[in-house]
């Protein structure tokens, strides 16, 4: 019944691998430089706040696809020769998604109260201390569901690199298809893939979720 | 630095690349608005379900929820247009083949499925921010269960969720670009027409940014409106 996957199942999970990579990069990058985005969001100096929520707000608008074809084309011009589709896929990933953890870091901040705060520095911590034991884990605990979310949205929004010719896993699928036309078991078995990864990871993010509700 | 490019921004309006685009968003524009229609009444449907007294209806909604919303939207298209012919036989899958504008509708359709679990789930999160007592009253006064929901706790919930609806409803037009990897010609599948035709990449695409960020800016007015005219009196305004 699987035939063509069985028959193609190391060029299609290499393809998978090539997946699981760029999730990687794409993560291993967007989330520093989207804590710097959500640092950048709640800073009170106007030179540091207006650049980076047009960023933001422009970069929200777009679709991902867009996106990735833009830097597709731009970065030839930038460094003067063609790149592989890989790292400008990564760069384009890194860009896109860090607008994205940047008001998730944006919004855990923001969801601790002022009294919280001063009730920290009443009894007697300092900046570093209130900082330290009081909004950073309290932030942290709001933020970690969405951020589990949306890392499982980046996860699948890699298959987008399909699109700039990189053979992932989807790219790798459509190229067996038009040889053996078995679309129905080889796009159900990529569907398969990324439901069965997806419904785990969101699982583990749902019971974050509710510790935090019993512990809040 | 860099590689001798020369820009050529004429691409956005000359002929015949300007009326590429001009296509490209009405396209755009149709399938965001049916996809949206498809994906409201369904979306409402399932995050109803998903709250209802019966198990199994409640194990459907969560089912078809955790369907659409773990598989990317890319695979589901493809499934659709490439595989779900062949679910019918052989002998429709030719006809269903031969349809003029196949993947204009599978996109349509698609669209609408996947932004419904997304509606589904901002819907259930809407009820439970309503009090047991709304339920309550509501059959207090003489209501049964399908009236309490169609008069009293849908219009409520729905009302609540305007923002969040807002967000999902310019994810619909961003997400309807993807559309473009089975043929449909909208906005962004006709900037890569123009770069495939002048090498203006760079140019169309940046072209076709605009156009989405205009896009995005005339939904949220819109959406403003429409949210403060609809403002559940009483409530903090944001």
């Amino acid at each position: 019944m699987f035939d063509a996957v069985i028959n193609n199942i190391s060029y299609l999970m290499g393809g998978y691998w090539v997946t699981i990579k760029l999730a990687f990069f794409a993560l291993a990058g967007g989330i520093p430089l989207g804590i710097l985005v959500g640092l950048g969001r709640i800073s009170h100096n106007k030179w540091v706040y207006y650049p980076v929520t047009l960023y933001v707000n422009v970069i929200r608008n777009i679709p991902l696809i867009l996106v990735i074809f833009w830097f597709y084309f731009v970065m030839p011009i930038i460094i003067g020769s063609p790149l592989d589709p890989f790292p400008s896929a990564v760069i384009s990933f890194i860009i896109f998604e860090a607008t994205y953890f940047g008001e998730i870091i944006r919004a855990g901040y923001q969801s601790v109260s002022k009294g919280q705060i001063e009730a920290g520095y009443s009894t007697g911590l300092t900046y570093i201390q209130t900082t330290r034991y009081i909004l950073i884990p309290i932030a942290l605990r709001r933020m970690l569901p969405s951020m589990i979310t949306q890392s499982i949205v980046t996860y699948q929004d890699t298959c987008l690199a399909f699109v700039i010719g990189l053979p992932e896993f989807v790219r790798r699928a459509t190229i067996v298809d038009t040889l053996e036309v078995r679309s129905i078991q080889l796009f159900g078995f990529v569907a398969i893939i990324f439901l069965i990864t997806c419904y785990i990871a969101s699982t583990i993010s749902r019971r974050f979720e509710i510790k935090e509700q019993e512990g809040g | 630095m860099g590689l001798a490019y020369e820009f050529d921004w004429s691409v956005l309006w000359r002929n015949p690349y300007g009326m590429y685009l001009v296509q490209g968003i009405w396209v755009t524009i149709k399938m965001g608005l049916i996809g949206w229609a498809i994906a409201l009444f369904l979306g409402v449907i399932i995050g109803t379900m998903r709250i209802s007294p019966w198990r199994w209806l409640r194990f459907l909604g969560g089912a078809y929820v955790e369907l659409f919303r773990n598989i990317p939207f890319l695979v589901q298209l493809f499934f659709w247009y490439y595989a779900g012919p062949m679910l019918f036989g052989a002998s429709l899958e030719k006809s269903i083949n031969s349809i003029i504008g196949l993947n204009y509708y599978v996109a349509i359709i698609a669209l609408g499925m996947y932004t419904a679990s997304r509606v589904a789930e901002h819907t259930r999160a809407g009820f439970s921010s309503i009090s047991r007592d709304h339920y309550n009253a509501a059959l207090s006064t003489g209501l049964n269960h399908p009236q309490m929901y169609r008069y009293v706790i849908i219009p409520y919930a729905l009302r609540i969720i305007i923002p969040t609806l807002t967000t999902e409803f310019l994810t619909i037009f961003k997400n309807s670009s993807i559309a473009m990897t089975i043929g449909v010609l909208e906005t962004t599948f006709m900037s890569y027409k123009i770069d495939s035709e002048t090498f203006h990449g760079l140019e169309s695409t940046t072209g076709a940014c605009l156009i989405y960020l205009a896009l995005g800016l005339a939904v949220v007015g819109l959406m403003g409106i429409l949210e403060s005219r609809l403002k559940i009196p009483g409530m903090i305004g944001r």
